[in-house]
Parts: structure tokens; C-alpha cells; sequence
């Protein structure tokens, strides 16, 4: 079972609900960081990594001298990121997506295939489960190539070792953050029941819905606000999997590196039943 | 004198200059000395999801022009029409085609350095 946790927006609390649940998971789990361009599960979960790779796109690189300006690969390109001018071919790596279509297409075979660094990947252990988490490089701007390869990895990864993993999603609603549910068996959208949270989480649901996966949400900082949130979950037979009550000496744990899992055998409690919660979700859709 | 493509929200000269380089409605070029022109339509680098400035910077290409007047152009599609060969003039935005033309003509436009604003 794959369990991506999400939010609509950053500071909800995702990344500590992920921390939280993979410390206490029954059996091998791989806690994986898809939040590329800031990642920060490893803070919490303090891994010992083990392997590290660096990440390519293939981009195209063209020879001038065979060349004959045709413009089949820049008619091609939706991305605009090679073009034809007249008697001239630019390419504009950056804005690749790296689809391999211009070098399939070129009559003359002037395009080879060069490299743009994506960011790295790397892997370990942390305690008894896995590790696994993609840095995009300072700069990049597209993220879903490189959460493509990372999850590649995690395929690897989970056909060794058997088990679950769960996933800290990107925050929003933005090609990112689907990319990294969109294989999960399960969604968990962490919230809080502030207007802004609320709002948020409406765009999160209309977003993952679609999607027909089972989806659950975890709100965090219970007792803030108002009741909007319980509402909007009745209304659209949203389970509400968790609440974790709004208190200071989660946030100091937080503001620490610690996982709010093991400050209190309440909050203990909470997360284990959150884990129950999820297998028994994903149960439900499997039998459905 | 060689032509100029001047960004329009529309095909004639008494049509705005559209500040929009890339997402441009079209172009209006323009032979400065008989004031004769054709247009070139941009429908389909405005609805592109990225790549719009260079898009269109490969239709002025193609059109042969030396200079382009416009609001402002991105930093792409600037880097592409300068390897081009075709120079740029910015902050041209409320005037008309016409209006700018002239302007041109009577050489109170700058070529842009680079693509930033003024
Ligand atoms: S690989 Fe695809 S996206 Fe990249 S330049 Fe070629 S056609 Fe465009
Ligand atoms: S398809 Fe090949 S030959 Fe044609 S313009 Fe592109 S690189 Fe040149």
C-alpha cells in the first residue's frame, strides 16, 4: 500500500503527520520525501543514508553543420524549448520537459541526446524502515521529472523489501502535487480548521477526487476556527481520519525536529488509530 | 528602409499597440516608407501554455523584419530575436500602431539592450 499524505497548502502540518505515522507503522514501510523542492521529512525522521544518485532530464543538443533548419522538431515542441528562426536553431533547456519527440522526429538526425541536472536522489534507513527522498537543484524550475525518477526508485526499492510506503506530498493543487499521489492507494489530506485552511482544502478535494482514490483528511490544530471543515467532510462523505488537538508543546516538538507521535501516549494513540484508520480505508476500496 | 512588426490588438494602424509581446493578438508590419501592411495573426502563441514569446518570435523571424516595437518583451523571446537579428524597442503601450510608427520614423526610439523594463 501506497499512503501519500497532502494538503492544499504548506504549514498544515503534512510533514509531521508523515513523520508521525511511518515512526510508529507496523511493519516495513519506506518513508519517502516528494516534496522535492523542499524537502524536509529527513529532519524529522533523522535517516541514515546510504545511496545517492543525481538526476538528468535529456535534453536535446543539435549539430549545426547537419542541420538543414527543416523546423520539424520546432513545430513539434509544445514547450517552444527548441526553435527555428529562419537560418538559425535555438534550444532553450531549461524549459524542456524531456519528452525525446525532437530527436525522434529530426530527418537528419542532427539531435543527440545531452543531459540538464535535475537535482538528487538519495536513500537510507531511518530505525527499522526505509528512506527515500528527491532535492531538486537550486534553480530548476520543473519538479515532475525529477519525482518521476524518485518514484522509479521507490518501485525498486519496494519490490526488494516488500511492504508499504508513505509519501509527504508537495503542498497545493499544482501539477507536483498530483504527480505525487496520483499512484498512491490512498490519500490523506492534512488540514486545519482555520478559513484559510478551509478554503484551501475545498480546491485539495476538488483537486484529488477526480482522482477515485479513497481519501481521507487528518485535521490538524483541532479546536481552531470553526466548524465549516466538519461540515464541508459530512457533506461529501469525507472520513475525517485523525484530530490532532491545537497544542503548545506539539509546536515546540515541532520547532525541534521531534515527532509529536512520541511526546504523549495520547497523541501516540492518535497516530496508531490514524494508521488503523488508513488500512482499513484502503480495505474498504479494495473491496468495494 | 526595411519593415518593422509592431504588436497589435488588432490587424490596422489605428489599432493598439498590445503591451504583450508573446501573448500579442497579432503583429502589424509595416513598410515605414509607403506605410503599406500585412498582419500576422498570434492566436496560437496566446494560447500556449509556455514558449508564447518564443513562438512568436519565430513568426517575426519569418516575416524578415529588422525591428520590433512593443510594450515588453520576456527575456526568452528577447535572447531569441536578438540571435535573430531583429532589434527591439519597448514601453510602447498606449500609443497606436500608427502612432508608433511614426515615432519610430522620426528616430525617438531606442533599441533595447535587454529585455527589462525602463
Ligand atoms: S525533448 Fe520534447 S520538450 Fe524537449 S525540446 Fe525536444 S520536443 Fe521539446
Ligand atoms: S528537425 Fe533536425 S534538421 Fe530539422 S530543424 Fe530540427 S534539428 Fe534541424
Amino acid at each position: 500500500m501506497i499512503v501519500a499524505v497532502a494538503s492544499g497548502k504548506g504549514g498544515t502540518g503534512k510533514t509531521t503527520v508523515t513523520a508521525s505515522l511511518a515512526s510508529l507503522w507496523e511493519g516495513p514501510l519506506i518513508g519517502v520525501d516528494l516534496d522535492v523542492e523542499e524537502p524536509n521529512l529527513h529532519l524529522f525522521l533523522h535517516p541514515i543514508l546510504t545511496g545517492e544518485e543525481t538526476a538528468h532530464l535529456t535534453i536535446p543538443v543539435v549539430d549545426e553543420a547537419t542541420c538543414t533548419y527543416c523546423g520539424a522538431c520546432s513545430e513539434l515542441c509544445q514547450f517552444k524549448a527548441i526553435s527555428v528562426m529562419g537560418r538559425l536553431i535555438l534550444t532553450f533547456p531549461e524549459m524542456c520537459h524531456g519528452c525525446g519527440g525532437c530527436l525522434a522526429v529530426c530527418p537528419e538526425k542532427a539531435i543527440t541526446p545531452g543531459q540538464r541536472e535535475l537535482g538528487e536522489i538519495t536513500w537510507g534507513t531511518a530505525g527499522r524502515q526505509g528512506f527515500l527522498m528527491g532535492r531538486l537543484r537550486l534553480g530548476e524550475a520543473m519538479s515532475p521529472p525529477l519525482m518521476r525518477l524518485v518514484k522509479a526508485r521507490l518501485e525498486q526499492m519496494l519490490a526488494q523489501s516488500g511492504g508499504d510506503a508513505i509519501i509527504d506530498a508537495p503542498p497545493g493543487v499544482s501539477c507536483p502535487a498530483i504527480n505525487a499521489v496520483i499512484d498512491s492507494d490512498v490519500i490523506v489530506l492534512v488540514t486545519e480548521p482555520t478559513p484559510f485552511g478551509f478554503y484551501d482544502f475545498q480546491l485539495a478535494w476538488e483537486a484529488f477526487a477526480p482522482l477515485n482514490k479513497p481519501l481521507g483528511a487528518v485535521i490538524n490544530r483541532a479546536g481552531l476556527g470553526t466548524g465549516a471543515i466538519y461540515e464541508f467532510c459530512r457533506e461529501k462523505h469525507l472520513p475525517i481520519l485523525a484530530e490532532i488537538p491545537y497544542d503548545r508543546a506539539i509546536a515546540e516538538a515541532y520547532a525541534r525536529g521531534r515527532i509529536i507521535a512520541q511526546i504523549s501516549p495520547e497523541l501516540q494513540g492518535t497516530f496508531v488509530s490514524l494508521m488503523a484508520a488508513i488500512r482499513g480505508l484502503a480495505q474498504e476500496a479494495a473491496h468495494a | 528602409m526595411s519593415k518593422i512588426a509592431v504588436s497589435s490588438e488588432g490587424p490596422s494602424l489605428d489599432d493598439q499597440v498590445d503591451p504583450r509581446f508573446g501573448r500579442a493578438a497579432g503583429f502589424v508590419v509595416v513598410d515605414p516608407e509607403t506605410m503599406v501592411t500585412e498582419y500576422i495573426d498570434n492566436g496560437r502563441s496566446q494560447v500556449m501554455a509556455q514558449g508564447a514569446g518564443i513562438q512568436a518570435a519565430e513568426l517575426i523571424a519569418r516575416a524578415g523584419v529588422s525591428w520590433v516595437l512593443t510594450g515588453f518583451v520576456g527575456p526568452k523571446a528577447f535572447q531569441a530575436l536578438n540571435a535573430a537579428g531583429v532589434q527591439v524597442a519597448q514601453n510602447l503601450e498606449g500609443l497606436t500602431v500608427r502612432q508608433a510608427v511614426e515615432r519610430f520614423k522620426s528616430g525617438e526610439v531606442a533599441g533595447a539592450a535587454t529585455a527589462d523594463r525602463r
